[in-house]
Parts: structure tokens; sequence; C-alpha cells
């Protein structure tokens, strides 16, 4: 049953990737992203992350990817007018793709140890496990990460605004 | 719960992440739009949120689950003013097509 699932989940998630990349119109892109990101909370799940599951949904489906697709509304882009790299750069860029997946594959096979079976679930992605973590053992990412936040949205604010002369 | 039900191996969850990782690289490679390499960079920060929770669940250890919590935190803030940026671009040159861009190249 498991293995069916992460199959499938799989599977779905590695063809709404391909189609990230693969379609035209700049729409179908961000919408296929968003399934992508559906699946891999699914994958969260599957690994007994279920806070991680939720926060991811709220956060990229929620609104990073909602960020995305006002700024393609916004910008008009919703055609399928891109120019493409010559041919000889789409293949150099996916023999290099390719390369650096074999690469990356080579060095993890040797890498690789680890425990063979999924440990139950201890509790470890929950809400309150997760959460006392993060703010005794965490605590000063957790504070410097919300002036990188109020860092961000001013510089944001900044550039986005329209210059007055 | 019986062990054979849970005995996915953890190199699948390597394979996969290294997968969306090349993918997201591709991409990067691949694409003219700006907001489609954007994307990309986020699909290969996802690749990598897979992986340290695979290694955490299978090590049943959630140091690794707080490091996705704080990549999530990190990417928010760049798509954010990635966004801004690119409209601000797309205000003065009138497109996101990086061909365009060239002018920080030499």
């Amino acid at each position: 049953m498991d293995y069916f699932l992460f199959i499938i989940l799989s599977a779905l998630t590695c063809i709404s990737a391909l189609f990230v990349v693969m379609t035209k119109n700049p729409m179908y892109s961000v919408l296929a992203l968003v399934f992508c990101l559906f699946t891999i909370a699914g994958h969260y799940i599957m690994l007994h992350a279920q806070f991680l599951a939720i926060t991811h949904i709220i956060v990229y489906a929620g609104a990073i990817m909602v960020l995305f697709l006002f700024v393609v509304m916004l910008l008009n882009l919703n055609k399928e007018n891109e120019k493409h790299k010559s041919p000889m750069l789409r293949i150099a860029a996916s023999v290099s793709a390719g390369m650096l997946f074999l690469t990356l594959l080579a060095s993890l096979r040797s890498a690789m140890p680890g425990p063979y079976a999924l440990p139950e679930d201890t509790g470890i992605g929950l809400v309150e496990y997760v959460g006392r973590q993060l703010f005794t053992d965490y605590l000063l990412p957790f504070e410097v990460s919300s002036i990188l936040f109020l860092s961000a949205m001013i510089g944001a604010v900044v550039l986005a605004k329209r210059e007055t002369r | 719960m019986d062990q054979t039900i849970q005995a996915i191996p953890q190199h699948w969850y390597v394979l996969l992440s290294t997968f969306l990782f090349s993918i997201g690289v591709l991409g990067v490679l691949f694409r003219r739009n700006a907001i489609i390499i954007l994307m990309c960079i986020e699909l290969m920060l996802n690749a990598v949120n897979l992986l340290l929770v695979s290694f955490s669940a299978y090590h049943n250890n959630s140091d690794g689950q707080v490091f996705v919590f704080f990549i999530m935190v990190v990417a928010a803030a760049e798509v954010a003013v990635g966004l801004a940026l690119l409209v601000s671009i797309y205000r003065n040159i009138g497109s996101t097509d990086i061909a365009m861009l060239n002018k920080l190249k030499w």
C-alpha cells in the first residue's frame, strides 16, 4: 500500500515538475507548480511530518504561488510568445542537467548506508514537538528570521514602488 | 503496524529529490522567462526540503524539520524580493526576457 502510494505520488511530482519546465504558457507553469507542491505535501504526510505538510501548503500554495499568479497576470504574461533559446543552447542545457543528475546520484550512492525502514510515528512531526524545539534550541534563528522578513518586506515595497520624479 | 508495510527504502527519496533538483537546474538553464526561472529555483528548494524531511523521518530526529521551516521562511522572503525586482524590471524595459538583461554582463 505504501509502496503504491509512494510511486503514484512520485510519478505525479516528477510529471508536474517536468510540465513546469516544458510548458510554454507561464500560467500553466504556475498551476503545475502548485500541483507539484501539493504532491510534495503528500510526501511530507507519508514521512510523518504533519506540521510541515500543513505549513508547506499554507506558505507555498497559499502565499507564494498566489504571488506568482498575481505577477503573471499583472504583467500580462499569460501568452505563449516566449522566444526560445537557440537549439544548441537547449541541447547543452539538457545535457548539463542530465550530467548533474548522474553526478549527484553517483556521489550519493556511496554515501547512503542509512536505515532502510521508516521508523514508527513517534510524534516528532507534530506541532507540539516542533514548536517546543523552535522556541528552545532554535530561538535565536527564529527571532533573526523576523528581521529577515521585515527587511524583505521593506525591500519589496521600495523596489516595486513607482518612481516619482 | 507491520514492519513490512512501512519498508520504503530511503534511497527512493534521495533518488526523487535528486531528480527534482535536476529538473530545477534544467529549467534555469533552459528557459528565458525570468518568472519561470524563479519558479525553478522554488523547485530546487523543495527538492532539498524533501531530502531534509526524509532524513529527519528516517533518523527519528526533528532537527531537519526545523531546518525546513527556516528554508521556507527564506524562500518566502526571496520570492517577495525577486518578484518586486521583476515588476520593477518589467516597468523599465517592458519584458521579463533574461536575454534583454545583458547590461550586467561585462
